[in-house]
């Protein structure tokens, strides 16, 4: 499979601060690779840079052999990067309807399917309940859909999903794991940063291990799953 | 009863020209996190563009809007070539705006020398009406409806269009709808055209009321301002409510209490802050 994103020696900078040192990675078309670390590892950062929210000082990002280096964030996003930031970010003064309306975008290259209002509003029911109802005022739950939703309906190549079941109840993040195994099961490549390792394992079908921004160990999820060393040492798990 | 009417109708249409001063301000503020300490400067100059204008033989409202769009013209220029380099430092974007609004204010002097004038109403708005048993003038009644239906067609551009929700959802978080694709740059300037022609507009549309004269600027500024500290920053409803609620509160002061107007003006702001640091209706801009 060809890689939908790659990043090469990427240098990401907070202020003077090195988040980032030296990332080489990539995500293969169609898969979904999952970016785990503890907190302040540089996972945030990483996407961050991706969606072009931050400058990067060295090094390279390509999706789909294009490079994106030193463009805007809005030029990133036409070019087919979705981001569902951490935190969520909706626009709290603005109801479900106008943020799919706002963001919606036809797919630049013929695509097998277009993500549109329909479409969200099949993955997610909820959102057509809400339709008309401000984002600040919906539940953390509705929001999350909400910003999968938005970034979505940009018709992307490539998903960038910051910790989707963050601060989630059980049941809700059940929801939103099933819509992202659904997006993966229609082919969308993702780029996850979860804290929730069992929902991350498995939705994953690459694991990359960050640490103080630098990859420490890349490989498939069943083999980080049996390795109880590793996850220890790097997330934190016991 | 005859004096509250006919005080009430001037707030009125004093409320609605602050509106049209105010609103743009906000929502430049709101956007872009600039405060343009060179509005009341281009309210003045559209003031003074409107008078050159009927001079020239323009009727009134060809020249209320070739004023309205030669300000805006400029204050497009002044946010693509001069503030533009300044975003996100504040202090810089202070000192620039209030730079250009000492410019403004000296062009304006040089042009049109130090005398007050008066921008005549149109003449199909000339003589007075009776509201009761009050007589008014016709054309403050027109300034009254007229910042209403501004009020009403901003409010549906921001509430009931896309562009709008671009509007609202960059104001709320712009790195965010940079990050859905909506472009920051264009929504920029295409805001601080609009913003600042509605300054523009205001200040023809006032002109008749307020006459045209040097320090018109820094008699309007300060209002606006409040309105906005008021109102909220980046609220076209704050901008609505304060910009009433400044217009009744310095009419009536200044009626009631000459001496204390200023008092009375300020008062209420300090009240609101204590209470509402971000302004009646405003958010927590980051």
């Amino acid at each position: 499979m060809p890689d939908a994103l790659t990043l090469s020696d990427l240098h990401v900078y907070h202020g003077d601060i090195c988040a980032v040192r030296g990332l080489d990675m990539s995500c293969a078309e169609g898969a979904v690779t999952a970016l785990l670390g503890r907190n302040g590892a540089g996972k945030t950062t990483t996407l961050s840079a991706i969606a072009g929210l931050l400058g990067t000082r060295q090094g390279h990002v390509e999706l789909f052999g294009k490079a994106l280096g030193g463009r805007k964030p809005e030029a990133i996003c036409k070019l087919g990067v979705g981001l569902v930031p951490q935190g969520r970010r909706i626009f709290p003064s603005l109801t479900v309807q106008e943020h799919l309306a706002i963001a919606f975008r036809r797919p630049r290259h013929a695509a097998e399917r277009v993500y549109d209002v329909a479409a969200m509003e099949t993955l997610f029911p909820r959102l057509k309940e809400r339709r008309r109802q401000l984002a600040g005022s919906m539940s953390g739950g509705e929001q999350q859909m909400l910003a999968i939703a938005r970034a979505l309906v940009t018709n992307p190549r490539v998903l960038l999903l910051d910790e989707p079941a963050e601060g989630l109840a059980q049941q809700i993040v059940a929801e939103v794991a099933e819509a992202i195994s659904e997006l993966k099961r229609a082919g969308l490549s993702i780029l996850l940063v979860e804290h929730n390792l069992p929902l991350a394992l498995r939705l994953a079908d690459t694991c990359v291990i960050l640490s103080s921004g630098e990859v420490v160990w890349r490989g498939a999820p069943h083999i980080l799953a049996n390795d109880s060393d590793l996850m220890a040492q790097h997330l934190g798990v016991h | 009863m005859t004096f509250w009417v006919s005080q009430s109708l001037n707030s009125l249409a004093l409320g609605g020209l602050l509106f049209m001063l105010a609103s743009g301000f906000s929502l430049i503020f709101g956007l872009m996190r600039v405060a343009n300490l060179a509005h009341g400067a281009l309210f003045m100059l559209g003031a003074y563009l409107g008078l050159a204008a009927v001079k020239a033989g323009l009727g009134f409202w060809a020249a209320a809007l070739t004023s309205a769009l030669l300000v805006g013209l400029l204050g497009g220029v002044m946010e693509r070539t001069l503030l533009r380099r300044l975003a996100g430092r504040t202090l810089p974007q202070v000192l620039l705006t209030l730079g250009i609004a000492f410019i403004i204010a000296d062009a304006c002097l040089m042009l049109w020398g130090g005398d007050p004038m008066r921008l005549p109403a149109p003449p199909e708005l000339s003589g007075a009406v009776r509201i009761g048993d009050a007589v008014f003038p016709r054309y403050r009644v027109f300034v009254i409806v007229a910042s209403a239906a501004i009020a009403l067609a901003l409010w549906l551009l921001m509430e009931r269009t896309r562009a709008g929700a671009m509007i609202r959802a960059a104001v709320d978080d712009v790195g965010m709808a940079q990050a859905i694709g909506i472009s920051s740059s264009t929504l920029f300037t295409a805001v601080f055209c609009l913003g600042t022609a509605l300054a523009g507009l205001g200040g023809v549309i006032g002109g008749p009321i307020l006459s045209v004269y040097p320090s018109l600027d820094q008699d309007m500024l300060p209002l606006a301002l409040l309105v906005v500290i008021l109102g909220g920053a980046g609220s076209l409803a704050g901008a609505f409510v304060g910009a009433y609620a400044i217009g009744f509160i310095y009419t009536f002061g200044q009626v009631l209490v000459p001496d204390l107007a200023y008092v009375i003006l300020f008062l209420p702001m300090v009240a609101v802050l204590s209470v509402a640091p971000q302004g009646l209706f405003g958010r927590r801009l980051g």
